[in-house]
């Protein structure tokens, strides 16, 4: 190897001469990655969709373990040839539904999902790869390049877009079943009334942390989501996969039953059972419980005698929250009350203000990541036992509380203030931001 | 005085609001001070009283269940079994249980 003898001004030069064209590189390959995932969206014209009335040689060859099943048989693998089935969300439930509907012979897939898939979704969204959550390749689509792999017979169609009130029944009409694999609450009323408005069955789950929950609305007899929940939950209530975790199985189990439920609501056998709703306790013993459902009810704005809801209404304004995953943004403290993470650093690197850091999250999240000389005190036990903070500092002293998102340690410092701990600071954007704007070595989950 | 052994059963994230415990044995006495026999309604206030650790508004609203929560009454929706009003029965199991939203 050469080798030169260099000053320190040009190796300085070299440095930022090799970092420019690393930027270059970069940006080019972004770019083609991009284009590339555009390429895939806009490419993606399905196979026709052809009912046919028999069978041929390849489907009976393919699906002769069905034809075996005096439940399914010939009839019931030609409905399933035959339908054309919608799948809402292709995450941890979409996945192994939509796989299992592909291999299974469903004849028509629809997938709609405006997400692009993400490392973080990996773990569970079992029809997506590392390679499209690196270059950003929409949920859908990603579902689509995998059916395509699995069952090219099967015309699939990726819709990139968010199901909303203008878009839903136009999407909605071209299919018989539809199946709810959505993760929030103003697209499960949006997706409940659509169907009731078309009159499609609704195949619905849902999935957090350790446990689950299935039903078929709007089925012969069956409730819709709305005879049982009229009003929707406070959003406050609401919790979802990035905030509470989610075991990857969990939403497996459930999405597969959501592809079980399906082809029965297909081939017939669902109309013979009484409306249940399914509970799953990945942790619990038994791991599976069913719980009778009342039918339909009378009196529901949606699918009653009288409706008064004839058209799709604004779910977001009606539920108050957005249809996205992600937790609610609070913003509650005056400016003096709140301090930059950069601000905060510049604090500790001068060394001459003594304080008191403290870290509301959960023990699991501190054990996952935490700054130097955080003391944990989890919000939920701060609030019920002020004097584990009592014992660490005084009134008067400056303490500065931290959290993941910054939510939590505002709610935190507006309480401390109540409590007379006037010197207490929220650290803005929590350890997000601190790995965005102080270390980028910092763990970001 | 005759008392109700029941069987209370919080999922779906409510037990979170009950010292992260999902079952609780409990005995509430059959009649009330009002002498009228011990209903879902009662229940959800001696809940409220004895057992609840969160915030009351996670959990009640409006003298009732707040909206997201289904009550299972021995595995029935309790639309079925006359809601609020219906008379509690020695060994009867009652399950609160929130909705879940994520996917």
């Amino acid at each position: 190897m050469e080798s030169y003898p260099q000053d320190s001004n040009s190796l300085a030069r070299e440095n930022s001469q090799l970092k420019a064209r690393i930027a270059e590189l970069e940006a080019q390959l972004a770019q083609r990655h991009s284009e590339e995932s555009k390429k895939t969206t806009t490419e993606q014209e399905p196979l026709p969709f052809v009912p046919v009335p028999r069978l041929s040689n390849h489907d009976i060859a393919r699906y002769s373990r069905h034809l075996l099943l005096p439940e399914i048989g010939v009839q019931g693998q030609l409905k399933l040839r035959n339908a054309a089935v919608l799948v809402v969300g292709a995450g941890g439930l979409g996945s192994p539904c939509i796989l299992y509907l592909a291999a299974m012979g469903i004849g028509k897939l629809g997938v709609v999902d405006h997400d692009v898939v993400e490392i973080s979704n990996l773990q569970r969204q079992i029809i997506h790869t590392e390679a499209r959550g690196l270059s950003q390749v929409t949920k859908a689509d990603s579902a689509r390049q995998t059916v395509a792999a699995i069952n090219s017979q099967c015309a699939i169609r990726a819709y990139t877009c968010l199901l909303d009130s203008d878009n839903a029944l136009n999407i909605l009409a071209d299919y018989d079943v539809v199946v709810d694999a959505t993760d929030n609450v103003p697209t499960r009323y949006l997706i409940n009334d659509a169907c009731v408005l078309l009159n499609k069955p609704l195949v619905s789950a849902s999935a957090i942390r350790l446990e689950g929950q299935l039903t078929v609305y709007h089925y012969h007899n069956s409730p819709c989501y709305r005879c049982l929940f009229p009003t929707p939950p406070p959003p406050e209530t609401v919790t979802n996969c990035s905030e509470g975790g989610v075991l990857g199985v969990v939403p497996g189990v459930l999405g597969t039953l959501q592809a079980l439920e399906t082809i029965k609501v297909i081939t017939g056998q669902k109309a013979l059972e009484p409306p249940t709703l399914l509970l799953f306790s990945a942790f619990g013993s038994p791991l599976f419980r069913s719980v009778k459902l009342r039918t339909k009810k009378d009196s529901c704005a949606v699918c009653g005698t009288n409706p008064t809801i004839t058209q799709l209404q604004d779910y977001p304004q009606f539920c108050g929250s957005q249809p996205v995953d992600t937790p609610l943004s609070v913003n509650v403290l005056p400016v003096d009350q709140r301090i930059t993470c950069q601000a905060y650093q510049a604090l500790c690197t001068q060394g001459s203000s003594p304080h008191l850091l403290l870290d509301v999250r959960d023990k699991v999240q501190y054990d996952i990541c935490r700054l130097p000389n955080a003391v944990n005190i989890p919000w939920q036990h701060l609030r019920r036992d002020l004097d584990q903070l009592t014992r660490l500092t005084a009134t008067e002293q400056p303490i500065y509380v931290v959290c993941r998102l910054g939510n939590d340690s505002q709610l935190a410092v507006q309480w401390l203030h109540d409590q007379g701990f006037t010197q207490a600071k929220d650290i803005i954007g929590g350890l997000r931001q601190w790995a965005t704007d102080v270390d980028s070595d910092f763990p970001v989950y | 005085m005759a008392s109700l052994a029941l069987t209370l059963e919080f999922g779906g994230g409510m037990e979170l609001l009950f010292g992260n415990v999902k079952t609780h044995k409990v005995t509430l006495p059959a009649h009330l001070a009002n002498d009228r026999p011990t209903n879902i309604k009662a229940l959800i206030g001696w809940i409220r009283d004895n057992l609840l650790q969160g915030k009351p508004e996670l959990f009640i609203s409006d003298g009732t269940v707040r909206p997201g929560i289904l009550v299972l009454i021995n595995d029935t929706d309790w639309e079925l079994e006359g809601e609020l009003d219906y008379e509690l029965k020695d060994r009867d199991t009652i399950v609160f249980i929130s909705t879940l939203h994520g996917g």
